[in-house]
């Protein structure tokens, strides 16, 4: 046995835009225990249901997260529509599944750049955030917001998007797929990029079972886990298969990501071709009564959004278990063995959101 | 809609319940607190995208077990049920005592009105 040394990483680090602490037990070079603590910015948003009515929390579930935020205030209103029993017109569920694909697309891209970023490579880095720029600029146009677009509610969407403006997204789709393959040849192909992340960080089908990973860090592993095969919104009309890797390595969980983008791109074509006409929402009268769990599939992997309500205008309850939360167990695994110098490149190949840990 | 379904059992069944669960394939997807009228917890199990809950209602000065011993994963869960609500989880395998979250009060989601 080599010399044990403890080092603590985090909870500020190059690598780390939000704070995480890992204790690192090493054998010389080598991780042979990883010990987590997070906590350092917990907001207790899940108890803001008790001070915020359910219309009023929406905005809260929003800021859960920069990154997610559609998504998020997507899911929480899913929940509350779920509880009463609220059909959302058609078209609200077409225009929830796009600006969910183009959430996801951006996150998709924002990641590739930070791990280019983690592993040196600065204008692969910067290509991936300026093509990440157009989806922004989209969300601009269709929202008014490029972080938090405050379009969802409960019984629909607030804004609807004309056909000239589907038009030009479609366009925009077209450039961003020709540029996102010029940079995906260089993520999954350039020999220096490979070299740290081919066989780096293995995690096996089984322990990513058993260690209940979700997302793209279960998928890379063989696991076919995907939450929009659920159907909610649109995605029960749209045609797509979750995307699987095999190897299990960080090298799996990029190629993942970035087929993920791809799929997302067409998924957004889909959602501009199949878009039906009519109304963006529905009126809600009355306050929930009742309890429902909601699953999504967020960038980052499947997210639980528990409610319980009691008839009157604030919640019993809200809980969000999100998959930054659920991958930490696996992340521990990945990092046991490998050197000191991949650990920030693993803890990146999560996806890490540690402000929707935080919630 | 999801299907899904929500099994009352006593809190003594909990790791006969997790356990037959686990050896049917079932992943375990989350495990939630609501504290109204007593510790309310439910653990969330999912196979072929559909979820099933284990719920039980125990006062809290009640101890019980972790499953982590089935579900190695579970320590996450139930040390945030433990620190946030105060809920006494015996046996976690990984057991943080209290210092998951760097937060200033205790059991924040369990508090006496006073105390806020």
């Amino acid at each position: 046995m080599g010399n044990r040394t403890v080092i603590p990483f985090g909870p500020q680090h190059p690598v780390l835009p939000e704070p995480i602490h890992l204790d690192l037990v090493l054998e010389d070079e080598v991780v042979v225990e990883a010990i987590p603590r997070i906590g350092y910015i917990h907001r207790g948003l899940e108890r803001l249901v008790e001070k915020k009515d359910f219309q009023q929390y929406t905005y809260v579930a929003e800021r859960i997260c920069g990154i997610c935020s559609f998504m998020h205030g997507m899911g929480y209103c899913m929940t509350i529509e779920s509880i009463m029993d609220v059909k959302i017109p058609e078209r609200a569920g077409f225009l929830r599944t796009m600006w969910a694909e183009l959430s996801r697309l951006h996150s998709h891209l924002l990641w590739l750049g930070l791990l280019a970023d983690a592993f040196g490579f600065e204008s692969l880095f910067m290509h991936s955030w300026r093509i990440r720029e157009q989806i922004l600029d989209i969300f601009e146009q269709t929202t008014g917001g490029r972080v938090i677009f405050s379009v969802c509610e409960i019984g629909g969407v607030k804004k609807d998007i004309n056909t000239e403006i589907l038009q030009k997204i479609s366009e925009i789709m077209i450039n961003v797929e020709k540029e996102v393959t010029e940079i995906a040849n260089v993520f999954l192909n350039d020999s220096s990029v490979k070299y740290r992340t081919k066989g780096v960080g293995v995690l096996s089908k089984q322990d990513a079972f058993d260690l209940g990973a979700v997302g793209p860090m279960a998928r890379a592993s063989g696991i076919d886990l995907d939450m929009r095969k659920l159907g909610y919104a649109a995605y029960g009309k749209l045609k797509f298969e979750p995307i699987i890797e095999t190897d299990g390595d960080s090298y799996a969980r990029t190629s993942v990501r970035i087929r993920e983008i791809f799929q997302s791109i067409d998924l957004v074509k889909q959602c501009i071709t199949l878009m039906p006409e009519g109304d963006i929402k529905v009126k809600v009268t009355g306050n929930p009564n009742g309890e429902y769990f909601t699953r999504i599939e967020q960038p980052r992997g499947e997210v639980v959004y528990y409610a319980k309500a009691n008839g009157s205008k604030f919640l019993d309850r809200l809980r969000v278990r999100t998959p930054t939360f659920a991958n930490i167990p696996a992340l521990l695994e990945t990092l046991k063995g490998c050197d000191l110098a991949d650990v920030p490149i693993l803890i990146l190949t999560i996806d890490p959101c540690i402000s929707c840990t935080e919630r | 809609m999801e299907q899904q379904t929500i099994r009352i059992i006593s809190p003594n069944e909990l790791l006969t319940e997790t356990l037959l669960l686990k050896n049917d394939g079932y992943r375990m997807v989350a495990i939630s607190c609501t504290n109204k009228n007593g510790m309310e917890l439910s653990y969330s199990f999912d196979k072929d995208y559909e979820l099933l809950n284990l719920r039980f209602i125990i006062d809290c000065d009640v101890e019980i077990e972790s499953i982590s011993c089935i579900y190695p994963f579970s320590f996450l869960y139930e040390n945030e049920i433990k620190e946030l609500f105060g809920v006494k989880i015996k046996n976690i395998s990984v057991d943080f005592n209290n210092n998951l979250y760097k937060i200033s009060v205790k059991t924040p989601f369990n508090m006496k009105k006073e105390d806020e």
